[in-house]
């Protein structure tokens, strides 16, 4: 009996977070930045009203019968009655889900097709396209109009829609800026399509979030989103500083390791797209090969590799070193 | 290949567990030889066909093996407590999430589950034994050679690393050159072979060998289960079978059927493992939900509330399990209508399942339910699996889930599935039906500490997922930076783990000191249970019942049992016909393992020759004409004489 008591007491105080989870605004899913995060964000909290009511109805059900019923000391020869079950109430409990599962897909379509294309009141303006190449373990972005390469950071002009044709330069990875959109899959001799638009000028943390390896946990970067002024300022600024990207380079670029940031001219559009194949001749499996014992030193030689690119390449400048790609609002 | 790549090298908490093992290994062969018991284990276990000490044997990797997943879980916790720590390296986490997954899915869920449905599926529909017996020895032996292969990786040849989905491209020899993997193809295609026989086994079990007069809704929940789970396997594993062996063919012998080169195409072999993944889901959930109507049943002392709803609902499970398996990669650019489709029919599936639970609510409503370990399991697991439930359908929602996929939220989700749907239907089994096992219970006041310590550990070490995962961390990652603030969640998830582990150790205990101490006098039928298996002595006879027992009505014992009904009659008593222990299975099995291994390191002239070993064990087999024996009148009656008293 006592025991019933902790456990109801216990769950119950254990539960009450995810109640609040609605109203929590701190956690990025709950701080959208952009259109397309914002729908996202709208049918989750719709959803979570209705997944409330449910936890409620269960719990108090349960706690109440749990109680009412329990067995007590003094009535061991109660013998309870045999009920074979009641169909009004089993078709209840069958149709108030059925009525549920109708609420909740109906918005969930909507916003799926929403969600696929350029979002509302941005259709008349022609996306920015970048293509996004990932490989173990950092992202490649290309801007093919602007003809400049970068890696682990993407400039973005703010309240203007952009177009993201992602593909893979080996494994399968997942590319996700939570406070501006939903994920997608990037994969090689693939494309897939995805179009964010961040809201206002900022900096937003984005992941791979498909487990690719060992680099994995550092496969992150940064959006920046800026006005369309700064943004073609930056986008000068690269074409008279940068130096351009050669095959070589890129070759090395694709070495699995992780990386800091890098800043190209040219784009390597002009000799591959991953999207349509090629991809064998940069992946050399022995790279791959594990040893325990040697780990520790292989990432110390990456790190000092990094280091030699990112003062070889990187383009000094405020903008886009400003801030680091985490979590701002932590 | 040199000895110091064959055996994994360098890393200090491995080589700990290589002397350990070793240790052990010494340690128990020269205890087993002092005891001189290597003759009794021969004759009673490794070559036993009784379905009862199959499901002993079941149960007893599965627990082995959770303790082995425990460990891996614990490690990854202590790992993620703090921001930037330094206990695994991300090669060795990599390899630690990947078995943890595989050996709690395949090693621990499986094994326990079926190892209770084989103690107890023959007895509640009144058989001697399962259909095929033999092959049910050789399913259990594949399942141990194979969970024996796919852990000594770790000391030997390096561990699978690819996640236990393993998806490719990275599970290709392109981006994972090492041998790891080959142990996942491997060592899952030998254990998919025997859960195939056991599908098989009992399914015909079910349709051939109940009880006269136990029609198909006259059967109890739990065989219901087991039968709907039986044929999902039948449907879902021979996908897997084929995966695996197109898996095995492009590491081993450079086929590209999922690769990135020469047209290979990763996304199929998505398609295929989530087509046998989704319903491997149901298959050790369905048994669970059957585990606790029973138990739900027995301690409310009611009849189990809308049976045949029950039956429906679990059918229309099993159906729905078939058309969902796109969710789990609603991100990969699938068009927005397969989404959609693919949203509905998820969500659909709450809908049997909310049936049944409110059918257990009101089991529950109007019963007199007593508080026993078996129903405390079945109690928590109703809040608990709601929220895994509710979850389940947030995440149903494919335009939602693109905020959701791959985040901690969906690793705190099927967490919330799996342990109260699993994990908790295993303990409550276990304590339900342990008196049929080995005719005493285990102690339930340590049984109670067993119970809070692990439900309250696991409420806290799943709970701070949901809001990590929310707050954008992915899963499967070794390290995080401080600046993300998920340290304070983690840590605390950390906490709850090892209250987890401390509930774990109090069962190990209980087993120990019930083993030891517990009152050998518990009758045939100590919770005053409903079904067939409370009919017959604790623990069952090897021959379940002198006496083939017929069948009226659903709940037959309960109403027999009040009417005074259960009694033998001397002169019912025929001798009964029972298999014979067979050697074949241990050692065909054993071919496989050894076949297995070398096909790990690509020895391909070794695997050959061994291969030999196979076919002569299946070719001796062919001529096995042992048609089993008879037990004696004398015998049976002496036996029953001894749990029933004297006979009428």
């Amino acid at each position: 009996m006592k025991a019933m008591k902790k456990l109801v007491y216990i769950l119950t105080l254990l539960f009450i977070p995810i109640f609040l989870a609605g109203c929590e605004s701190k956690l990025l899913v709950f701080d959208p930045k952009g259109p397309i995060a914002r729908s996202l964000t709208d049918l989750i909290v719709y959803s979570i009203s209705f997944m409330l009511v449910i936890v409620i109805v269960i719990f108090v059900l349960f706690s109440y019968i749990v109680w009412k019923y329990r067995a007590r000391k003094d009535d061991g020869d109660f013998e309870p009655k045999e009920e074979k079950g009641n169909h009004w109430l089993e078709i209840t409990w069958f149709t108030i889900p059925v009525i549920i599962v109708i609420a909740l897909m109906i918005p969930t379509t909507k916003t799926i097709y929403e969600v696929e294309d350029i979002p509302q009141g941005y259709e008349e303006e022609e996306p920015l396209v970048i293509h996004v190449t990932s490989a173990d373990w950092k992202w490649i972005f290309s801007y093919p109009e602007q003809n400049i390469e970068t890696v682990n950071y993407i400039n973005i002009p703010a309240d203007h829609p952009v177009q993201f044709k992602m593909t893979s330069a080996g494994t399968m990875q997942s590319f996700w800026v939570p406070e501006l959109g939903g994920q997608k899959y990037t994969m090689a001799n693939m494309q897939t399509n995805l179009f964010l638009v961040a809201d206002k000028p900022g900096s937003f943390y984005g992941r791979n979030t498909s487990f690719n390896g060992r680099g994995y946990a550092h496969m992150e970067f940064e959006v920046q989103a800026q006005t369309q002024d700064d943004f073609n300022e930056w986008v000068n600024d690269v074409k008279t500083t940068a130096i351009d990207l050669t095959e070589d380079k890129y070759a090395e670029i694709l070495e699995p390791g992780n990386l800091g940031r890098m800043t190209f001219n040219k784009t390597h559009l002009e000799w591959v797209n991953h999207a349509h194949g090629g991809s064998e001749k940069y992946i050399d499996s022995e790279l791959y090969e594990i040893s325990h014992d040697d780990e520790e030193h292989e990432e110390e030689s990456e790190d000092t590799d990094e280091q030699i690119e990112e003062s070889n390449t990187e383009v000094e400048e405020d903008t886009s070193d400003s801030t680091d790609a985490d979590h701002s609002h932590h | 290949m040199s000895l110091d790549e064959f055996f994994v090298t360098g890393d200090p908490m491995i080589f700990a567990s290589q002397i350990a093992i070793g240790l052990t290994m010494v340690g128990l062969i020269a205890l087993i030889t002092y005891l001189k018991r290597w003759k009794w284990l021969w004759s009673e276990w490794f070559t036993t066909v009784d379905h009862k000490k199959i499901g002993i044997m079941y149960i007893l990797a599965g627990v082995l093996m959770f303790f082995r997943g425990g460990v891996d879980g614990l490690l990854m916790k202590a790992q993620t407590s703090r921001p930037e720590m330094g206990i695994l390296d991300a090669q060795h986490y990599d390899e630690i999430f990947t078995t943890h997954g595989v050996i709690m899915i395949l090693f621990m869920a499986m094994p326990l589950l079926i190892g209770i449905m084989n103690v107890v599926v023959p007895l509640q529909i009144g058989a001697r034994d399962v259909a095929f017996p033999k092959l049910n020895a050789l399913s259990f032996w594949l399942f141990f050679v194979a969970a024996m292969l796919f852990n000594i990786s770790f000391v030997i040849g390096g561990s699978p690393d690819a996640g236990w989905t393993s998806y490719f491209p990275l599970a290709g020899k392109e981006f994972t050159p090492g041998v790891g993997n080959n142990y996942y193809a491997i060592s899952l295609q030998i254990a998919g072979i025997g859960t195939l026989a056991t599908g098989i086994n009992f399914v015909v079990t079910i349709i051939k060998m109940r009880a006269p007069g136990m029609s198909w809704m006259k059967m109890p929940i739990f065989v219901w289960t087991t039968f709907i789970t039986s044929i999902i396997i039948v449907a879902a594993f021979p996908i897997f079978t084929v995966a695996l062996l197109y898996m095995t063919l492009d590491r081993l012998f450079g086929t590209h059927f999922f690769t990135v080169a020469a047209g290979g195409d990763p996304m199929l072999w998505l398609n295929l493992f989530w087509l046998w993944g989704h319903p491997e889901v149901y298959i050790v959930v369905l048994p669970a939900f059957g585990m606790f109507s029973e138990v739900i049943a027995t301690f409310a002392r009611k009849n189990l509330y809308g049976y045949k709803s029950m039956v429906y609902a679990v059918a229309g499970i099993a159906f729905l399990s078939m058309l969902v398996w796109v969710h789990h990669f609603y991100t990969m650019g699938n068009s927005a209508t397969v989404n959609s489709i693919f949203s509905l029919t998820t969500m659909m599936i709450a809908i049997p399942t909310g049936v049944k639970i409110f059918n257990w609510l009101f089991t529950l409503r109007k019963g007199r339910i007593e508080f026993s370990t078996s129903m405390l399991w079945a109690l928590a697991f109703i809040p608990c699996f709601t929220i895994g439930g509710v979850t389940g359908v947030m995440l149903a929602m494919a335009a939602a889930d693109y905020q959701y996929h791959n985040t901690m939220f969906l690793v705190a989700h099927f967490h919330y599935v799996l342990i109260p749907g699993v994990v908790f239907a295993v303990f409550a089994g276990l304590y339900y039906w342990w008196p049929k096992m080995f005719g005493f219970k285990l102690n339930e006041k340590i049984g109670k500490w067993h119970f809070w310590l692990f439900v309250i550990g696991f409420n806290l070490t799943f709970m701070p997922m949901f809001f990590v995962g929310l707050d954008g961390m992915s899963r499967r990652m070794y390290t995080y930076a401080e600046s993300t603030g998920w340290g304070a969640w983690l840590g605390f998830s950390a906490v709850g783990s090892l209250i987890m582990a401390a509930g774990f150790a109090a069962l190990v205990y209980n087993i120990y000191w019930s083993f030891r101490y517990a009152s050998r006098k518990v009758g045939n039928d100590p919770w005053n249970a409903r079904t067939l298996e409370w009919a017959t002595a604790s623990p069952a006879p090897h021959y379940n019942f002198a006496k083939v027992p017929e069948v009226d009505r659903l709940d037959d014992f309960w109403y027999k049992k009040k009417k005074g009904e259960t009694g033998l009659k001397k002169s019912d008593l025929k001798p009964v016909h029972m298999p014979s222990n067979s050697w074949t299975p241990i050692v065909l099995a054993a071919a496989f393992g050894v076949v297995g291994f070398f096909l790990v390191f690509e020895w391909f002239t070794l695997a050959i020759i061994a291969s030999v070993g196979i076919v002569v064990g299946l070719v001796a087999n062919t001529f096995d004409y042992d048609d089993g024996y008879h037990i004696p009148v004398d015998e049976l009656e002496e036996e029953e004489r001894e749990w029933r008293g004297d006979l009428k």
